[in-house]
């Protein structure tokens, strides 16, 4: 909570409440036409804490954007996507890779601002 | 070292057991094996023989094969029977004039049918029923025919009769004796017997001898018999019983019986102790055995001794479990209670037409034999008493009266002695089975595949299960078919709570049955049985969350993240106008375009935002979607059938339409696939299918769990001469009753073989309604058809389900990172290195 008070102002809209599916994914684009674009996985799972999850939407297995597409599922109760091609699990959370340690996708703060929905463009871990 | 030179006369099932065995052992190297075989082609399964008039081929029923004798080092030589013995020199001659000398020579000649020397019995007209020919030769001169006799009602002869019924002919059997099957059944069970196959519109004539057999006008056939009576008839088949084949023995002066077979000791030696008699053609104790288990026996023996091992051949059981013209039927050691002070039990109930004996000795301790017509059900349970001299519960009754609750008790596996013989085909004993287990094997398949058990007739698939489970029990290794860590059930569990408890979404499965938040395979799982039960659309808000990327898009994702799109084709018959269309759209969409293997045509690289518009466009022009992405109903193949194909013996393409049409959209836990073909030649492959179809003159023959793919299966033959009604009724009752109790994604092909009891209990659950479930199935069913939607027609008319296809929330551009380029004039998805060149400007 307190990160998000200070990186407040970095924090841009992405889309709204209605353009999420509850319990799976959708695709959003950040980054404005020059700059690098990223396509982003956003989760909204209502029963979770955090309910938002933003993550890379790119799977690195098979170099395809297509994490927003996999299916959510809860291992050993963590919460991760599974990719819909090769299966690999990623941690919502922190986007690391439970197959492959070494693996890991980059993940974004996110929150509901009334309906919208706000997300920093900066990769939380760089 | 110089190799004993083995020569083996016959190439039927018994010679080829030998040669097989032999060639699984290190000491084939010691010897120098020469086969004579008199038939055109290698041995075959004779005791399957009949199924040949029901859609199996010559290969399908082969047992040796060429290339297989060639890989063994043996000298087969096929249509070449062999003419001569000279045991002086130790030689053999044949037909073809080849002198081969021997140092073992192994006689496996089997029998001939038995021909009485009625006048007229050798009228072209007359037939007998042993070999692949005389079925083709019977089946010729059925073409044209009504009415077709058999001479004997033993169990060869029923089986004969039951051919010709098939064969579309009025059938009747004619028997000397008083009753049917005189040697298996006593008099009770075989008057039941008779009466249940009058009924199946067989005509029966006992004690019966006939006198005469002439052509009248019209080139038919009439057979006088003793006492004046007469009966008309197209053609005759003998099955009077059969004769060793023993005429090059007899030529040799080997010693023989009185009424033929060559004299054997119980090491299967002849006369001449360098020559071995094996299979029918042997006669041990004054008796020949008419059957294969017994054979095999021989055989094995043989193969022992010649590695200079001990092994003798005593008597062999001839108990008998068949099924003759749809009525069971099981004959147990003494049926006719002939042994000293024997005393017999016996259940009869006319009404369903059952008829059980048990004949015990005089305590009623042991069990000396058993009768059973209309239902076998307890044939293994007595079996094993008998074989094992197990001592007889108290009311040995039990054993046969239909218990209360509708349950016999069974004997647990674990009463039986390692010693007892659970496969009497490949002769294994459950002492066997017991090791293979503890030596790792720890499924049913792989029990087999280490030990044949209940690969030859199949009759002891029941025990051998039984057996297995028991001992993986034992060991604390019970396979755990949990759904996921989120269900602690099977799949069938999963399906009984949601019917029975209604249970509408996952969230509520998941509260009342289950822990966690649910996984990848969980979800799909149980998003399938809501679909299968109560078949919602899969966007429907609660279901979104539980599909496959595959299901949700309703398209399969391809390996760059964009999709392929496969409208449904019914039959692969399409007209020319839609053929066009899908060029058309294929052209407008740049999609890579290709015929599959399912006779349709399939698009692939499809953006994801494209899919509501392609599917549009195929909508508007008649097309619904072909569900590639499901656990469904893929395809069902056809072939043109009797409308255009010139032997076709059915409209193969309509019954494929109306199939397709009917189960398309059933959700099920793997994907189905079928088949339809218009005739025996099978162009359709009906029999890689989970549901086969192939005409027949009289309709349909259903063959059920094919598979093609990793583990192909050749589908079982389910049922015969179906009506149109009929096999839809079966085929609906097979697939709700597979898509309730199967395992995720298990494919139809390794449900039958993990179902306990296997073919024979999905008929009595199919075709006799056993559990009294039809009716709740085909109700089930009926659901299914009636609520059918084409999931892409509601998609694109709904806003909501809409939004799905977007690539992007916040934008319309498309994903930059699908490329494709152009190969052999279509797209194809971008390497990655191909993908950076497009990006760097030239
Ligand atoms: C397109 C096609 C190959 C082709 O170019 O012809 C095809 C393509 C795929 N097959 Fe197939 N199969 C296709 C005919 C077959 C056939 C032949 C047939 O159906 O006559 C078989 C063997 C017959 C059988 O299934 O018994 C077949 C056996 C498999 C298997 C192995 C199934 C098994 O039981 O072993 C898989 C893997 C699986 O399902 O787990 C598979 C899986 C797949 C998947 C879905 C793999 C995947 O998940 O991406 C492929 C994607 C299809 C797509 O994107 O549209 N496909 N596949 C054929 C589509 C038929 C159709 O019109 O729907
Ligand atoms: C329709 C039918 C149904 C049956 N059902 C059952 C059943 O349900 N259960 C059961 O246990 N048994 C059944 N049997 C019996 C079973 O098929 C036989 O017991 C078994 O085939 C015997 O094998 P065999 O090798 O001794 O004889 P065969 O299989 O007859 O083989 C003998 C072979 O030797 C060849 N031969 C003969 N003379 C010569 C020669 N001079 N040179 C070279 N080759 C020669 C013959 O052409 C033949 O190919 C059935 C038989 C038939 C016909
Ligand atoms: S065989 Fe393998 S590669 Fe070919 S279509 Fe089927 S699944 Fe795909
Ligand atoms: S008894 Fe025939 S296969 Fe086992």
């Amino acid at each position: 909570m307190n990160q998000v008070a200070i990186t407040r102002t970095q924090w841009q809209p992405i889309c709204q409440r209605s353009d999420l599916v509850a319990n799976s994914g959708v695709c959003a684009l950040m980054g404005d036409a020059s700059s690098d674009r990223k396509s982003i996985a956003l989760f909204f799972i209502p029963g979770a804490e955090p309910q938002l999850y933003a993550i890379d939407n790119r799977d690195p297995f098979s170099n395809a954007g297509v994490i927003a597409r996999g299916i959510v599922a809860e291992v050993d109760g963590q919460l991760t996507v599974a990719s819909p091609l090769y299966k690999q699990h990623f941690r919502l959370g922190d986007g690391v890779c439970l197959e492959d340690e070494t693996v890991k996708l980059d993940t974004y703060p996110i929150a509901f601002d009334g309906d919208t929905v706000l997300i920093t463009t900066g990769s939380e871990n760089s | 070292m110089v190799k004993q030179k083995l020569i083996v006369i016959g190439n039927g099932m018994v010679g080829h057991h030998f040669l097989e065995q032999l060639a699984s052992r290190p000491e084939k190297e010691l010897f120098d094996v020469t086969v004579f075989c008199a038939e055109p082609r290698p041995a075959y399964d004779r005791v399957h023989l009949s199924e040949y008039f029901a859609g199996r081929t010559a290969d399908d029923l082969a047992m040796g094969k060429i290339e297989q004798y060639r890989d063994w080092g043996f000298e087969l030589h096929l249509n070449d029977a062999a003419v001569s013995i000279d045991r002086e020199n130790r030689v053999v001659t044949s037909e073809s004039g080849t002198g081969k000398p021997y140092d073992k020579l192994i006689l496996a000649t089997g029998s001939y049918p038995f021909v009485p020397p009625i006048p007229g019995h050798e009228h072209e007209k007359c037939f007998v029923y042993r070999t692949l020919e005389d079925l083709d030769a019977i089946r010729a001169a059925s073409e044209n025919a009504r009415v077709g006799v058999v001479v004997g009602g033993g169990l060869l002869g029923l089986e004969a009769a039951n051919a010709l019924k098939e064969l579309g002919l009025e059938a009747h059997v004619v028997e000397f004796a008083p009753g049917l099957m005189g040697v298996q059944l006593d008099e009770g069970g075989s008057g039941l017997l008779r009466s249940k196959i009058e009924d199946l519109g067989v005509t029966v004539h006992t004690s019966t001898a006939t006198e005469l057999i002439e052509e009248v006008d019209g080139g038919r056939l009439r057979m006088r018999f003793k006492g004046e009576r007469e009966l008309a008839t197209d053609l005759i088949v003998f099955s009077a019983g059969i004769r060793p084949e023993d005429k090059l023995a007899r030529a040799a002066g080997l010693q023989l019986g009185e009424r033929g077979g060559i004299v054997i000791d119980e090491s299967c030696r002849t006369s001449d102790g360098n020559i071995f008699a094996i299979g029918e053609c042997a006669l041990y104790n004054n008796f020949i055995y008419g059957l294969v288990a017994p054979g095999y026996t021989m055989a094995r023996n043989t193969v022992s001794l010649l590695c200079g091992e001990e092994a003798s051949f005593t008597s062999a059981d001839m108990s008998t479990k068949l099924k003759l013209l749809g009525v069971e039927v099981g004959s147990i050691g003494d049926a006719h209670g002939r042994a000293e002070g024997a005393a017999a039990i016996t259940f009869v109930d006319e009404q369903s037409g059952i008829y059980k004996r048990m004949i015990t000795d005089s305590e009623g301790k042991q069990l000396l034999g058993a009768v059973l017509v209309g239902d076998t059900g307890d044939y293994d349970q007595l079996l094993q008493y008998h074989l094992n001299g197990i001592e007889l519960p108290e009311q040995p009754e039990q054993l046969i009266l239909p218990a209360a609750d509708g349950a016999a008790p069974t004997l647990g596996a674990g009463a039986l002695p390692d010693t007892a013989t659970i496969c009497s085909c490949h002769n294994v004993s459950k002492g066997d089975i017991v090791q293979t287990v503890q030596g790792g094997c720890c499924s049913l398949g792989e029990v087999k595949d280490a030990t044949k058990a209940s690969t030859g007739c199949g009759g002891c698939a029941a025990l051998l299960k039984n057996i297995v489970d028991e001992e993986l029990a034992a060991l604390g290794m019970e396979v755990n078919n949990d759904l996921c860590p989120h269900f602690p059930h099977t799949r069938q569990e999963i399906f009984h709570m949601v019917q029975v408890e209604e249970i509408k979404t996952f969230d509520e499965l998941l509260e009342k049955h289950g822990r966690g938040q649910g996984c990848e395979v969980c979800k799909p799982a149980v998003g399938s049985i809501l679909a299968s039960l109560w078949n919602e659309h899969v966007h429907k808000k609660p279901h979104v969350g539980l599909q496959d990327t595959n299901d949700t898009f309703m398209a399969n994702m391809q390996k760059n993240g964009s999709y392929s799109v496969v409208p449904r084709v019914p039959g692969g018959e399409i007209t020319p106008d839609k053929l066009i269309v899908l060029g058309q759209v294929a052209k407008k969409y740049n999609l890579y375009t290709k015929i599959t293997g399912g006779q349709r045509v399939d698009l692939f690289g499809a953006r994801l935002e494209q899919l509501p518009e392609i599917w549009g466009e195929l909508i508007d022009a008649g097309f619904e979607t072909g569900h590639a992405y499901g656990k469904s109903l893929r395809t069902v193949k056809s072939c043109v059938g009797s409308t255009w194909c010139r032997f076709g013996v059915q409209d193969s393409v309509k019954m494929a339409l109306d199939v397709e049409n009917r189960y398309k959209g059933l959700r099920s836990p793997h994907k189905i696939k079928m088949a339809v073909s218009g005739c025996t030649r099978e162009c359709a492959e009906a029999q890689s299918k989970d549901v086969g179809v192939i005409a027949t003159e009289n309709g349909w023959n259903l063959f059920l769990c094919g598979n093609g793919g990793m583990r192909p299966r050749h589908a079982d033959l389910f049922a015969t001469d179906l009506d149109d009604e009929t096999l839809i009724r079966y085929i609906d009752r097979f697939l709700m009753f597979y898509v309730r109790t199967a395992d995720k994604l298990q494919r139809t092909s390794v449900w039958l073989e993990n179902l306990d009891g296997g073919l024979d209990y999905l008929r009595e659950v199919i075709v006799d309604d056993k559990l009294g479930i039809c009716d709740e199935l085909e109700a089930q069913m009926a659901n299914v058809v009636g609520t059918y939607q084409c999931e892409w027609k509601t998609a694109i008319n709904d806003p909501e389900m809409l939004k799905r296809f977007r690539q992007f929330v916040n934008t319309d551009e498309p994903d930059e990172k699908i490329v494709f380029v152009e190969e052999r004039g279509q797209p194809r998805p971008a390497e990655e290195e191909e993908i950076v060149r497009i990006a760097e400007p030239a």
